[in-house]
């Protein structure tokens, strides 16, 4: 992962009206704490852990009645601020699905630069293990009903949640290089 | 014609009712398209990998659905190739109302579930049919059909979708805005969604390697579809099948971008069913979400041939099946962007490329409905993402329609005697007078101007909208008494001799400038020759661009051999082809592809030059522009000055050769405003016919909206545009050669 990607992605995410938080994996369940609206839900994650408020084990109503489910994604497009998500026994998918906001954790490690190398990565796991990965931009939306409207089945809001590589400077903070990204786009 | 009188109603209502909605959100789309895929940096080289990897895999169609069966079984589902929409529809109304014994079926937006109708066919048997897009969902309140296969409710209003849900729902609140209506249709949709038994999808394309689908979308219907029940039915063409999951990746960079201009849509789901999410119970909301048991999934993939393995052995229609359905030809057309895809439509499908689909699904009756709103002014060919020449497409089947409805009990013996051509004598009348424009110009331009004052008088024009179908508020062409050709050779030939010549050019004397606008042909001799051209202006035979717009191939198909034999001893000696009507360059350079042997078809395209264009390269090497007539010097009509209103032709940009005119004009200091209309309607001889008059005027719209209160000076190359303007704007433009060649 170059520094550019992550740039670009941060921009991409930008645009989408999605909003990034990062910091090293240590930090993960004070970001998503920040991040997650009440109640919420979520999905044990494979790097960094999620704060205690988080459901991790929901009833079927308390998804439905859930503001905010958190899950962790496979791997970020970078060129289209795409996060992948991939449905799984523990409900990676409904609980990213229906609830209004969806925080999702993303490792910088896990981000790709374009779509050719989202689709490499997953050919292989289609192949193997059967996958099933949604490439998620943005929230859901809807041009449908004379206007643009998020939120039209899927989530209004999404934040990502980016997890830094403790190895960049060894600190997980990579502030210094990273170049302004905001309102440029 | 006039046999015809409802179409011309049908197209009229449908302009009035649905005209504004639809061409403000085609429009959009496809501004929206242009920046879009203007942002990407390899957009040809990725068009190019989509269409080989459709080229690829058609071809290999029987070998990748056995390969599908192989891996969808592997994986727990099961594979059903239907024949057509009824063996589809017994086997997915068995499995949902009597395996299943459901009572409720949820369905994400699926063109080619519309194609075999099977909500009908479930309702039949007591399932109800929920459309979760909300598109889709609001027609199907309204008890609509879609109008266009990407956004299918794009005719309807927010105020009409407001009023309908007032109406059908009778709400304490009636949701108003388009954020209250959406918040609306999720809540229904979502209830219903939870109780469901059944989910069906389409999908965009399917992986034979891994039996994974690709669906797109940007609202999550289609994964809620999917996630809530425990049994998914996928219904999808033969022809959505790709070799493999890494062929996906051009197509999902080019899809949104295609259709509605967005980078990519807010959903792309790749699953390889049965999904391994947990089946929510929402009956018993209180247990665990994931309760471990997630193996209760049921997949069912029904590929439908429906006619497309037929298609795939129809050398003409095969290219259909290479359509990703993006939508970006229907949203191109200058056509449909006017009445949108209930007219300009099928059973099922709309726009350009539907002429392909329903030919090869429905058969050619229904194709025939709106073959003619095309056309074949050629905007959607560089907008399709996978390179399908779709006038072609519905040329052959305008031909076909012409062979196949040809009552061979009928003689027409009058009119064959007047205009002999190639093809079948039961032609209908104004597409045989439209197609034969060449013989008849002759015959105008030998008689003018007696003929002139006869097609000016009243009751002959009434005569001719009766019988031949011209509507009679169109100024026809006045013929001219002397033939270009003719005016050239009595002036003693080009007046820049051979030896002291830059370069010899054959300017190409099309009917239209030969006959009617002479003028446009001497302005170019003047030009070129002030270039050190030495000009030649044979007698030649016409492009064949009338008869093609007909449907007349095997017409058209002489036409090209005629010109060809024409021009290759020229083209031989090295002489460029200077092409003053942009209709008939695009012909040399795109369609003789097809009537022409490979290497005659290459000779000419590469000697051939729009004028403009050809201005444009000699000034590049070298020429003096000061030769040329600058804005300083304009009198009479340029004396409006520098300021030009430029409206390029459709064929032009689509050739890429409509820009050149704007570059010259610039170089002489003139002051361009480019039209950034696709078409100006009249295209060809459309808008001269009675049933499209007011639909030719109604896609000329934007050019009055944008040139109409101008000072500027108005030129346009083709003669169609011109006549078409004259008529938006009460002025007849130039061609721009007449305004930057010397005068006399
Ligand atoms: S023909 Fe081409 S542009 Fe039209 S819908 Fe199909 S793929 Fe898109």
């Amino acid at each position: 992962m170059s520094v550019a990607d992550r740039s670009t992605f941060k921009r991409r995410l930008d645009s989408l009206g999605v909003t990034v938080t990062e910091g090293p994996e240590s930090e993960c369940a004070e970001l998503i704490d920040e991040a997650a609206g009440d109640p919420a839900v979520g999905v044990a994650l494979d790097a960094g852990s999620l704060p205690d408020r988080i459901e991790t084990d929901p009833t079927t109503a308390e998804l439905r009645a859930a503001h905010t489910g958190v899950t962790d994604a496979e791997l970020g497009v970078a060129e289209y601020g795409s996060v992948a998500i991939e449905a799984d026994g523990a409900g990676t998918e409904p609980v990213s699905l229906f609830v209004d906001r969806h925080v999702v954790v993303l490792r910088e490690a896990d981000l790709v630069p374009d779509m050719p190398d989202a689709f490499e990565w997953l050919g292989p796991r289609a192949r193997d293990e059967s996958t099933d990965v949604v490439f998620a931009t943005g929230p859901s939306a809807t041009a449908d009903m004379g206007g643009l409207v998020h939120g039209a089945h899927g989530p209004k809001e999404v934040h990502v949640v980016l997890l830094r590589e403790p190895g960049e400077d060894g600190s997980g903070e990579s502030d210094a290089t990273d170049p302004e990204v905001s309102a440029d786009e | 014609m006039s046999s015809d009188a409802t179409k011309g109603d049908r197209i009229r209502e449908l302009m009035a009712t649905e005209g504004d909605a639809v061409a403000e959100n085609t429009r959009g789309f496809n501004q929206g398209r242009y920046e879009s895929t203007g942002r990407l940096d390899d957009y040809e080289e990725l068009k190019a990998e989509a269409r080989g990897i459709k080229e690829d895999a058609i071809a290999r169609l029987p070998e990748l659905i056995e390969e599908v069966r192989r891996t969808v079984e592997a994986n727990g589902g099961t594979v059903y190739v239907a024949d057509d929409a009824a063996d589809a529809n017994r086997y997915i109304t068995e499995l949902t109302a009597e395996e299943r014994d459901a009572d409720r079926l949820v369905k994400s937006k699926s063109m080619t579930s519309e194609e075999i109708e099977v909500n009908e066919a479930l309702e039949a048997e007591g399932v109800e049919v929920v459309e979760t897009d909300l598109g889709e969902w609001v027609l199907q309140v309204a008890d609509e059909a879609p109008s266009h296969i990407v956004a299918p409710a794009i005719h309807k209003s927010r105020e009409g979708i407001a009023e309908l849900f007032a109406e059908r729902f009778d709400p304490d609140d009636p949701p108003e805005t388009a954020e209250e209506l959406t918040m609306f249709a999720r809540e229904r949709l979502g209830e219903l969604i939870e109780d469901a038994d059944v989910g069906m999808t389409g999908a965009n394309f399917v992986a034979a390697d891994s039996g994974t689908m690709l669906l797109v979308t940007s609202e999550g219907n289609a994964r809620k579809t999917v996630t809530a029940t425990d049994t998914h039915v996928a219904v999808a063409g033969v022809e959505k099948l790709v070799p493999t999951v890494e062929d996906f990746s051009p197509f999902v960079e080019l899809i949104g971008r295609s259709g509605t201009g967005q980078d990519v849509t807010s959903y792309i789901s790749t699953l390889t069913p049965p999904v391994g999410s947990p089946v929510p119970d929402f009956e018993h909301d209180d247990g665990p979400l994931a309760d471990g048991s997630g193996d209760d999934r049921d997949f069912h993939l029904v590929l439908i041939d429906n006619g497309r393995m037929e298609m795939r052995e129809d050398e003409q229609l095969k290219e259909t099946l290479y359509c990703i359905r993006c939508s970006a030809c229907s949203n191109a057309c200058g056509n449909f962007q006017s009445v949108g895809g209930h007219a300009f439509g099928g059973e099922t499908y709309s726009g350009g490329i539907a002429t392909g689909w329903e030919a090869g699904i429905e058969g050619l009756d229904v194709a025939a409905e709106f073959n003619d709103l095309c056309t074949g002014c050629s905007r959607c060919v560089p907008a399709c993402p996978v390179g399908i020449d779709i006038p072609w497409i519905n040329t052959v089947v305008r031909d076909r329609i012409n062979r196949g409805e040809a009552d061979p009990g009928q003689t027409d013996w009058m009119f064959e005697e007047l205009v002999p051509d190639e093809e079948p004598g039961g032609l209908d009348l104004s597409t045989r007078i439209v197609g034969n424009y060449e013989t008849l110009a002759k015959w105008g331009s030998r008689t003018a101007p007696i003929a002139n004052r006869l097609s000016d008088a009243g009751p002959v024009r009434a005569l001719a909208e009766r019988v031949a179908g011209i509507d009679r508020r169109r100024d026809l062409p006045e013929f001219a008494g002397e033939p270009l050709v003719d005016w050239f050779e009595a002036r003693g030939g080009s007046r820049v001799s051979a030896d002291e010549a830059e370069r010899e050019a054959v300017l190409y004397a099309d009917t239209a400038t030969n006959y009617v606008d002479v003028d446009r042909g001497k302005a170019a001799v003047r030009a070129l020759e002030a270039l050190d051209v030495h000009v030649r202006v044979p007698d030649l035979p016409g492009s064949g661009r009338p008869p093609l717009s007909q449907g007349m191939i095997a017409t058209a198909e002489s036409a090209a051999e005629d010109v060809y034999a024409g021009l290759a001893t020229h083209v031989d000696a090295g002489r460029d082809v200077v092409v003053i009507e942009p209709s008939d360059l695009a012909m040399f350079r795109s369609e003789y592809e097809k009537f022409l042997p490979e290497a005659s078809h290459e000779r000419l395209a590469a000697a051939s030059y729009d004028v403009m264009e050809y201005v444009f390269g000699l000034l590049e090497n070298g020429a003096d522009p000061s030769d040329l007539r600058a804005p300083a010097e304009g009198t009479g009509p340029v004396a409006a000055g520098k300021r030009v209103a430029y409206h390029p032709h459709c064929q032009a940009r689509t050739i890429g050769v409509g820009e050149h005119a704007t570059a010259v004009m610039e170089a002489l200091g003139y002051d361009v405003r480019v039209s950034d209309t696709e078409c100006c309607g009249m295209a060809g001889s459309f808008g001269y016919k009675h049933d499209y008059y007011e639909l030719s005027m109604d896609v000329g719209e934007p050019i009055r909206e944008q040139f109409g209160d101008t000072d500027r000076t108005v030129v346009a190359a083709g003669t169609s545009c011109t006549e078409q303007i004259d008529a938006l704007l009460g002025d007849t433009p130039m061609h721009p050669v007449e305004l930057v060649a010397p005068r006399e």
